[in-house]
Formats: C-alpha cells, structure tokens, sequence
C-alpha cells in the first residue's frame, strides 16, 4: 500500500532541475551535431554556438574516406563479435563448474579471477607485445580478440558464477537423479534457462571491447588493423586546424556506440545492475 | 553418494579452458612483467638483471609521486563525487521523477545522463579538448558570453587548470553509472520503511540519509570498488588529451608506465611502475572486499 501524497510544487522543482542537468549532459553531443554540419566559414563568422544556415554533409565524407572508416568498423565488428562469443563460451565452462558444479576450491577459482580482473593492462602489455612478437601475432586482430577473449574471462567469470549459483537446486536434482550427465545438464537444463544472461553478458562484452584502447594502440600499428576507437584518438590529431571537422569526427566516432547502446539499452542496463548486485 | 562424488569431479573439466587460457595470458603476463621489473631492458637483447634497482630509482624520481597523486585525485573525481551526486540524483529520480511524472521521464533523465558511459574514453576526450580549446572551443565561448572573460582560460595547456579541467570531464562521465546503479538498488529497497519513517514525519532528506543510504549499502560498496580502480587506471583521455602534461600536470600512472615502455624504452623500469600499480590495485580491491564481508554486505 502506497501512501497517497500530494504533488506540491517539490516535485515539480525537481523536475525542472534534473531536466536541466540532463540538457547539461547532452550539450556537448548536441553541439558537437550542430558544428559538423556547419560550413567552416560559417564557424568563423557565427562562432560554436549557432546552428549551421547550410547544413553541410561534406565534411563525413571526407573523414570516412580519410580514415577508411569502412575498414575501421568491419575491424571492430569483428574484434567485438569474436571476444563476446569466446568470453561468454569460457565464461560459461568456468561459471558452470562453480556455480553448478560446486567444485571443490571454487573458492580459490574464483578468487583468483576477481584478483587478477583488478590486473591493469599496463602491467601486462609489454610481456603481450613481445611475446605476440614470437609467435608473429603482432599486428593482427586475432591477436587482440585472442587477449580480450580470455581477459573477459575475468568479469565473465565472477558474474555467470553468482547468477549460477542461484539456480533452482531442484531441477538439477531430478536431472541427477535420472542419471543425467554434467554435460547433458549443461545442456538440457542449464543453457536453455540461462541464454538470456548470457546474451546480457556477451552485449557488454561487445561494447567494452569496442571502447578497448591500450591493447589495440600497442598490437595493431598498421593502418589497415585498427579498431573505430583506436583510428580516433589516433587520427583527429591532424584535425586540430579546423574545428568543424574535429566536431565531425568526434561525432562519427561516437554514432556507433550510441546507436548501439540506444538499440541494446534494457539489455545493457541488466547486465550493469546485474554485475553491481549480485 | 559415489555418483555425486564423481559427478562433482567430472565438473572439473569445464572449468580447464578458461582456468588455463585466463591463467597462462594474464597469470603469465603478470609473472613476465615483474620478472621484467628486476631487469634493465631496452626490448631487444638480453634482459639484464638489476635486482631492486628499477624500484630504488622508482622511489626517488618525483615524476612517479606525482602520477601516482594525480591518481589519486582521480579517485575524487571519478569515484567519490560521483558516488555523492548520483546518490542524491538516483534517489530525486526515484521518489519524485518515477512517481509523479512516469516512467518516460526517468528512463529519460536516466539515459541522458547515462549516455557518456557508452562512449569510448579516447573518444570522450577527443569531444571534450575540442569543446576545451581556448580560442574558439565552446565552454570557453559561454564564459565569455555570460561575462566570466576572466575564466575563458587555456584549461588543458596550462598546469594549474589542466587536471581541473580532466576532473570535470570525468565527473561527467561517471555520474551515469552510480545512477543507474544505485536506482536499480532502490527499487529491491523495502518501501515500508520509508513510509514509516514518513509516517513518523521525517523529512525527504532525512529519510534519504537515514533509511536509503544505509539499505544501498552493498551497491555503494560496489560502486567505489570499481570506480576507484578504473580512476586508478586513467590512460585513455590522458593519452589524447594532454600526453601527460603540460609538463607533468596530468601525468599518471598508467600513462608514466606506458611512457617509459614505449618512448624511453626503459622496459624495467616501466615494468616496476605498473607493477606497483598492480599492487596497489590488488591490495585496495582485497581491502575493500573484507570490508564489506565485515560490514555484512557480501551475502
């Protein structure tokens, strides 16, 4: 039973407030929109803050044929798409030996994912460089869908463990009792009840591995190799002269993570709250 | 009985792929760069074996008190006001937003505000260095416009402003995550004590601070958890914005680490920073999660 109130004016000042800060939060995307489509004479004489007479389309084309920015997003795509299927697939395997399984140690599995996850990058990218050198996987993407692969593990790991570890104890039983397999429970049972998670798990997967930046900047040098992320921070330097073109590129380097994002909201937000409360 | 007690050992075997690949990749690379620590390094050759000597140099070069400092005021702006604010936000939108104007709206706010998570954090700093530019950059343009001349500063090319300026971006990155989190933590709350509390005639803000806060206990914890470590980590935004400086008023960590890897081929040396940073974040990730088990969070 909820108890009734009366609106007041409170809510309605907070609404004007929030609504407010929210304008704040999208004012650097929206004049970010406004000034690529603006012709760069127009930017001088009107300056950032007016919106464009002319709404000029030329400068996208240009940036994605300068950057090759097809490439860019096929390369990404891919990266992204092969970690979230290898994370969730060793995520799976390991979780289900935890959190079904309850393997003797799981304890100290566990643990030890959940300390090596607060590992940072910098303190594992020089021994990735040199050896991905030896075994001439350096400047290859298949060298960092390999590191983010496994390194998902990690997170993957830790989640998949606590959701499995709430699993309704019956339906294994009587799977058990009728002489099931782990493997057949897996799969019967377990793997059917759970994709919904997983898909949770493998769109978080997708999208962290698309904002990667370190990994990438040190595996892939060559042009052709780099992911959106990597071919941003690494070309607008040579944008910093004309100002509508940086808009530009900014904006195109982050349409894909918004639309991404605005298509898998739920899930995402799921898979957030998920992981923070388990 | 012995079917269970085989059943529990065949399970074993899932957890081999992702044990061993996770193992030997971060485990071994792990093992590797603090073997590199002990060595001076130029990334061909031979390591050659220097013993404690990288760490003596670590602890008398001011460059690395330094970063690590500003690593620490990342915490602040990446992590403690973020969890204040969203805090504050999260419950505004959850007992005046959802119930009185609707689901639309909140998912509204909440989106908007949650919006820079999304984005790439070299692409964040790309859009704010450009909004940053002192001459024609936009915050830069409204300063002016609403008479503040005397704050339409240089932000990120002189030391006083430039962490200031990194600061405020990261605030605005990081306030959707506490957001999202904390209202999904209210919404398992138990409405009946809140409204008791009201009933008792304790006002919004008291309730908030006296029945909210303590019941969100575990998704705060969390919330520091992973925000300090990732304020601890900062590469990125610092790589595409200001390279460290100017001189080494940004300078962190990650980015030192990465500096002496990979421009002065110090590879020991760089090896002994992250390796400290390693530490740090492991002690602090250990320290936080007994802290919760003794406050009763962990379930």
């Amino acid at each position: 039973m909820s108890v009734k109130r009366k609106k007041g004016v409170a809510p309605y000042l907070v609404l004007v407030g929030l609504i407010f800060m929210a304008l704040v939060w999208l004012f650097p995307l929206y004049i970010a929109f406004i000034n690529s489509f603006k012709p760069e004479q127009e930017f001088i004489q009107n300056g950032v803050l007016a919106l464009p007479h002319h709404w000029d389309v030329s400068k996208f084309g240009k940036f994605w044929s300068e950057v090759d920015f097809s490439k860019k997003l096929l390369n990404s795509a891919q990266v992204s798409l092969c970690v979230a299927l290898i994370g969730v697939v060793l995520s799976f395997l390991t979780a289900y030996a935890i959190g079904i399984g309850r393997v003797k140690g799981r304890t100290w599995i566990l643990g030890f994912f959940m300390v090596a996850f607060t590992i940072p990058q910098e303190a594992l990218i020089y021994p990735l460089y040199s050896i991905s050198k030896t075994f001439n996987l350096y400047d290859n993407i298949w060298s960092i869908i390999i590191i983010f692969g496994v390194m998902s593990t990690g997170f993957g790991t830790y989640l998949l463990s606590s959701v499995m570890s709430t699993f309704p104890e019956e339906l294994l039983e009587a799977a058990r009792v009728d002489g099931a397999s782990p493997w057949r429970v897996l799969r019967s049972i377990v793997l059917p009840l759970l994709r919904p998670t997983l898909f949770v798990l493998a769109t978080m997967f997708f999208i962290f591995t698309w904002n990667e930046f370190l990994i990438p900047l040190v595996m892939l040098p060559s042009n052709n190799n780099q992911t959106v992320t990597l071919a941003m921070a690494v070309t607008t330097g040579q944008y910093t002269s004309d100002p509508t073109a940086r808009a530009a590129a900014a904006l195109i380097g982050f349409m894909p993570s918004v639309i991404f994002f605005l298509i898998f909201q739920r899930t995402l937000m799921r898979g957030i709250t998920l992981g923070a409360v388990k | 009985m012995s079917t269970k007690l085989t059943q529990t050992k065949q399970y074993y075997w899932f957890a081999v792929p992702g044990v061993l690949t996770f193992g030997t990749l971060v485990g071994g690379s792990f093992a590797y760069n603090i073997f590199l620590s002990f060595n001076d390094w130029q990334g061909i050759g031979k390591p050659e074996w220097v013993g404690l000597a990288n760490y003596q140099h670590l602890i008398h070069d001011r460059v690395f008190w330094i970063s690590f400092l500003h690593a620490f005021e990342f915490i602040f702006a990446m992590s403690l006001a973020p969890t204040a604010i969203g805090l504050i936000i999260a419950a505004l939108i959850y007992d005046f937003i959802a119930k009185h104007f609707g689901n639309v709206v909140s998912t509204f706010l909440r989106i908007s505000l949650y919006v820079p998570q999304i984005i790439a954090l070299p692409v964040v700093g790309i859009l704010w260095a450009w909004m940053l530019s002192p001459n024609v950059g936009v915050i830069n343009t409204i300063l002016r416009k609403i008479g503040l001349d005397k704050f339409a500063l240089n932000w990120l090319g002189q030391s006083s402003t430039a962490m200031f300026a990194l600061s405020i971006m990261m605030i605005w990155i990081q306030i959707g995550y506490t957001i999202v989190i904390f209202i999904s933590g209210m919404s398992r709350l138990d409405p009946y004590l809140d409204e008791a509390a009201q009933l008792d005639g304790a006002t919004w803000f008291e309730r908030f601070r006296i029945v909210t806060i303590p019941q969100l206990y575990p998704e705060i914890s969390v919330v520091l958890l992973t925000t300090t470590v990732a304020a601890l980590k900062v590469f990125g935004p610092v790589y595409v914005m200001t390279n460290g400086g100017p001189g080494d008023a940004t300078q962190v960590p990650a980015y030192f680490s990465y500096f002496h890897f990979f421009s002065t081929l110090k590879v020991g040396y760089g090896a002994s920073i992250a390796t400290v940073l390693a530490m740090i974040l492991t002690v602090l990730a250990i320290g936080l999660l007994k802290f919760q088990r003794k406050m009763g969070v962990l379930r």
